[in-house]
């Protein structure tokens, strides 16, 4: 028995790679991780793979195809390509959901975090003015939102994180709340380690797992909720080619050519469905506790 | 018990005095005036003047906010701007069919995601639990807009067998009811599973078995009854936010509810209409969580003992 072996067995593998591990053990979370890699793909390279303004030309005399082999998946009301339209698409519904959920929970979190490790009346203070937001239907409170702010791409991310910084806040608070009452937080300040580092060095770092879960599914709740704003004609406006607006000009003709609403439903539900099947498997792979 | 109800509804005055400020304020900031919706672009500028200042249009924001406060306290809505017709008699005349349409969801979705989450959590990894998770997963992900359009794709164009649109008979609303139960299913069963996995490993489930209990018995009246509380505040969640957000669900079957009311206002910037109905969402929200709270304490013996000590 060499000193080698010991030493071995003694190195720590460290923590990210373990949760990768177990991540990858799960083949439904590969799945939708995979799914994801494909779509971000696609929105990465959207203009290599048909130009954008294949997505805007129309032509009259091609309207209303089905699938075929120069549309594989036919053609909308104004004859333009609905595969270039979902691939440009996917930018947008993915910039307001990744934005969305992005800027909300950094700013959810920091209120989320003061209220979580503070406490007292902070804490009731920040809850009850989020409390009464969270009272207004959240598609109500969007919407009006979008209305005073104007349609726009920008304006109805800026509403939907608005109208969400309460359920993240919620999200990060419960995270931090686990994490405060432990015994290396209290060495911490024993120590007299300042707040701002103990929140940032200690807190945020072992809290941070069901905040990275949450927001991973979140973002496909905003996909879903975009999608329906631009389904009820507000939000991003044609011809900019979104998901949800394609829906919105596709269901009057949906009844004799279903292909026009079939594919946009489809893209915007795998995309929902890789997040949350990735979110699943995180959560599973950060707390193997939770699986038996 | 009354105490704590007394409570609560005292506490619902000052959220809905904040709500109302929020949404005016929010509806203050967009583009428009009521003279001008109310007359037309053709009227002439002195009416559209004369119109705003008799609506008090021109009041600064807080004097507007504190009238408002001060027709709400005697139950007052105001009159939409666009019909000129009382807020509460428009609201009250779509309620039932948007009532229809979320009790009908909710039963279904809790009936049929409860009983499904309780198979998936005894049945723990069998191909029943693989199958409805998975299921569930993807109810939750498509957008519930589209697969009504599927259902109506279906079994309204494809088999002929229910209507599509309108809101007549309960037949009209069968594919609705189906549409807005799916993602409601979805959460109720994965949120039941959860909870009664965690209690099914509990020592008094053993005990129960150790004894001799037969295993419905177990299910049913040990494990189902201590795993009960979250899933009844999901219910409860689901059953407000059905009733305010159900807007596309009621655009795809053309039902004349609540929320196509609101969509309306919300274009139109129907300011009195929009907030009027925001009060009443909220109003119901708070009162669903309510008896929520209160029926935790007939299913908890723990919870109600800290209710009548006081």
């Amino acid at each position: 028995m060499g000193e080698k072996n010991v030493k071995i067995n003694l190195k720590k593998q460290s923590q990210a790679k373990e949760i990768w591990h177990r991540f990858l053990k799960n083949k439904t979370a590969v799945l939708g991780l995979v799914i994801f890699a494909v779509i971000m793909l696609v929105v990465i390279f959207a203009d290599l793979i048909v130009s954008y303004d294949t997505a805007l030309a129309q032509n009259i005399l091609e309207r209303l195809q089905g699938p075929s082999g120069a549309h594989i998946f036919g053609t909308d009301n104004f004859g333009r390509d609905i595969a270039a339209r979902i691939i440009h698409g996917s930018r947008n519904s993915l910039l307001v959901g990744i934005g969305a959920v992005a800027i909300g929970i950094t700013l959810g979190g920091l209120l989320g975090a003061i209220a979580g490790y503070y406490g007292g009346w902070l804490d009731t203070i920040i809850g009850r003015v989020l409390d009464t937001v969270m009272s207004i239907p959240l598609m109500l409170l969007v919407l009006t939102l979008v209305t005073a702010l104007g349609n726009s791409l920008v304006n109805v991310l800026l509403a939907m994180m608005i109208a969400n910084i309460p359920h993240y806040m919620r999200i990060v608070r419960a995270a931090i709340l686990s994490v405060v009452g432990q015994d290396y937080i209290e060495a911490a300040k024993a120590c007299g380690t300042p707040s701002y580092k103990i929140i940032c060095k200690h807190v945020i770092p072992n809290a941070i797992g069901p905040i990275i879960v949450q927001a991973t599914m979140a973002v496909g709740t905003m996909i879903l909720n975009a999608a329906g704003i631009s389904f009820i004609g507000m939000g991003i406006q044609p011809p900019t080619p979104e998901w949800g607006a394609m829906l919105n000009e596709g269901k009057q003709f949906m009844t004799m050519y279903p292909h026009i609403v079939i594919f946009p439903g489809v893209a915007i539900g795998l995309t929902a469905l890789a997040l949350n099947l990735m979110g699943d498997g995180l959560r599973d792979a950060l707390d193997p506790k939770l699986k038996d | 018990m009354l105490k704590y109800i007394g409570r609560r509804i005292l506490v619902l005055i000052p959220t809905l005095l904040a709500v109302v400020f929020i949404v005016l304020f929010i509806m203050n900031l967009t583009p428009g005036d009521p003279g001008t919706l109310i007359l037309g672009e053709q009227a002439s500028r002195e009416e559209i003047e004369a119109k705003n200042e008799e609506l008090g249009f021109n009041d600064p924001f807080p004097v507007r906010y504190v009238n408002y406060v001060v027709d709400l306290c005697q139950g007052d809505l105001g009159n939409s701007w666009k019909t000129g017709r009382p807020v509460m008699g428009e609201l009250l005349s779509r309620l039932p069919v948007t009532a229809t349409l979320a009790i009908g969801s909710i039963l279904i979705g809790s009936i049929v995601g409860i009983l499904f989450g309780i198979l998936s959590a005894v049945k723990q990894y069998s191909f029943l639990d693989f199958a409805g998770t998975t299921i569930a997963m993807a109810l939750a992900s498509f957008p519930g807009f589209w697969i009504g359009m599927m259902l109506i794709l279906f079994f309204s164009l494809y088999l002929r067998w229910l209507p599509s649109f309108g809101a007549g008979d309960l037949k009209h609303f069968i594919l609705p009811w189906i549409t807005a139960a799916c993602p409601l299913m979805a959460s109720q069963l994965r949120m039941t599973r959860t909870s009664m996995l965690e209690v099914i490993r509990a020592d008094y489930i053993r005990t129960a078995r150790a004894k001799g209990q037969k295993e419905s018995k177990v299910i049913i009246q040990h494990a189902l009854r201590n795993a009960l509380l979250p899933v009844i505040t999901i219910m409860g969640i689901n059953f407000g936010a059905s009733l305010g957000g159900t807007v596309t669900i009621e655009t795809v079957f053309t039902l004349p509810g609540v929320g196509s009311l609101i969509i309306e206002a919300i274009r139109m910037k129907d300011v009195p209409l929009v907030t009027g109905a925001t009060v009443m969402l909220a109003t119901f929200f708070a009162l669903i969580m309510l008896v929520v709270d209160v029926m935790y304490a007939y299913i908890d013996p723990r919870i109600k003992s800290r209710y009548t000590r006081k």
